[in-house]
């Protein structure tokens, strides 16, 4: 079976200034990968390559089988991006919005109708349809996110420090969530986070550091017996 | 393209659709914009085409057939204005987008990119026109009264000058690192290409005063969206200026699509700015 998510060797620089280096990484289907690294580890870079907003000349990356260079539209269109920043209209409401996103794919009004009272049910924002995006909690904001990625049934989700700035309620939430929809709708999630908590020790771990990958497998095994957080500042050379 | 064959016919109608309504959505959501985008053109047409009409007069200037007055004049240069503002809007909303992620989620489509932002432009272009009969009709009642088919003839002008001037801000978009970069488009686009145009004055009339800006005038694409949809309101066509705005939305277009793509334009290539 072909992977949700595959990447081979990739490199980018801005200029003379590279950002990744190397860099290779495998979601399985239905599987969970966090990818774990410090501001400027070059996370957000390698989503920017990931969906095409920054092209990716060395390497290749494949979605569900798909070259990104190759039939970007057959890649993107299983992707499903959570972005760091708001990516949702403010002014509009939650069903508006994800009326736009599904149009954004190709899904027809009578289908995305349906689709949109899924996805509500499924983030469990079924009676904040109507709101405006404005006038959600951060927690709520964050989990319409998450229903606009699944609009289009995507393989793959990529959340880009989908919990940054929400409290600690709202961010277990969310994570329980995205946990959630990996186990009821086999959907495979890269996590991109420099949160330790949101590990788990049955985790698909990738630590990226400076651009290049310090270490991958399996969360429990990098830890060890001194605990993940000693790992990572050890991998990485900061002083604890 | 084998991506191309992915999506039905009815697929591309479905996300063309979907961008047109939120950009109407948006645009109802928001009626200060609207006001705003009309209060500006009527100001200039009751109170500065009032003080004009005395110290400046018009001779006979094609395409009309007698003598008119100033606000007769003025009124194709304030519906382009409208066009020419709506465009900026629609450039800033583009970069207020791309600082909050909102960009990201229309680029990352698995649509090409052309036919996104195409369908953003079309979609901007839809409510300037909206923008634009709204100014005529309040017009009509300031004796601004063109003959009744003029109303329908200059609709395709309004569509071309729409698209040229929103091609426009879509370029300048890709080229503007900062929202807060946007004042110096103010000063450096909007305020030269519609003072150095006929939408004010004919350009024989700044002739008058110095020739080379009346040279300057004579090349401002503003000035031929302008005159496409004078003549287009009075039932003709300036086929030179219909040529010279087919030419800058090719071209400000394709250079939009340049900017935008990812292994061409310099923007995607701007580090945390995607």
């Amino acid at each position: 079976m072909t992977a949700a998510l595959d990447i081979d060797r990739v490199s980018h620089s801005f200029g003379s200034v590279a950002a990744l280096t190397d860099v290779s990484l495998h979601v399985p289907r239905g599987g969970f990968t966090a990818l774990l690294g410090v501001n400027g580890a070059g996370k957000t870079t390698l989503f920017s390559l990931i969906t095409r907003l920054y092209d990716n000349t060395s390497g290749t990356i494949r979605v569900a089988g798909h070259d990104l260079r190759r039939a970007p539209r057959q890649a993107l269109a299983r992707l499903g991006i959570v972005f760091q920043s708001r990516a949702l209209d403010a002014d509009l409401s939650v069903r508006q919005n994800l009326a736009y996103h599904a149009a954004l794919h190709g899904i027809g009004r009578a289908e995305a109708r349906v689709r949109i009272a899924e996805v509500l049910d499924q983030a469990g924002l079924t009676d904040k349809g109507g709101d405006r995006v404005s006038a959600l909690s951060g927690g709520q904001t964050r989990r319409a996110e998450i229903a606009r990625a699944l609009i289009h049934r995507p393989d793959i989700l990529l959340l880009d420090e989908a919990t940054v700035g929400l409290d600690v309620k709202s961010r277990a939430e969310v994570l329980a969530l995205t946990r959630r929809l990996i186990a009821e709708q086999g959907v495979s999630a890269l996590w991109a986070t420099h949160i330790m908590d949101e590990i788990q020790p049955d985790d698909d771990l990738v630590i990226l550091h400076q651009g290049q990958i310090l270490r991958r497998g399996r969360a429990s095994n990098i830890a060890g017996r001194q605990g993940l957080t000693q790992a990572f500042l050890s991998l990485t050379g900061t002083p604890a | 393209m084998s991506g191309d064959r992915a999506f039905p016919a009815a697929a591309w109608a479905t996300a063309f659709l979907g961008i047109a309504r939120r950009e109407t959505l948006r645009f109802v959501n928001q009626r200060g914009r609207f006001l705003a985008a009309l209060v500006r053109p009527l100001v200039w047409l009751f109170i500065f085409a009032a003080g004009f009409r005395a110290v400046l007069g018009l001779s006979i200037t094609p395409p009309y057939q007698t003598y008119v007055l100033y606000e007769v004049y003025v009124t194709p240069g304030l519906c382009a204005m409208i066009q020419l503002f709506n465009g900026m809007q629609s450039s800033l909303s583009m970069v207020y987008d791309r600082d909050t992620g909102a960009m990201r989620t229309l680029l990352v489509s698995p649509f090409p990119r052309w036919f996104l932002l195409a369908s953003k432009l079309v979609a901007g272009v839809l409510v300037s026109i909206i923008q634009v009969y709204t100014f005529l009709a309040i017009a009509w009642f300031w004796d601004v009264q063109p003959p009744p088919w003029g109303y329908l003839a200059v609709l395709p002008a309004l569509i071309l000058s729409g698209l040229m001037l929103g091609a426009m801000g879509l370029f300048l978009s890709s080229t503007i690192r900062q929202l807060e970069n946007f004042a110096g488009v103010m000063n450096f686009v909007i305020f030269p290409m519609f003072f150095a145009s006929s939408a004010l004055y004919p350009l024989w009339r700044m002739g008058e005063s110095s020739t080379l800006l009346h040279d300057i005038s004579a090349v401002n694409p503003f000035t031929h969206a302008v005159e496409l949809i004078r003549f287009a309101l009075y039932l003709q066509v300036n086929w030179l200026s219909l040529a010279v705005v087919l030419g800058f939305l090719a071209g400000f277009f394709a250079g939009a699509v340049f900017m935008y793509d990812p292994s061409k334009g310099l923007w995607a290539r701007r580090k945390g700015k995607a």
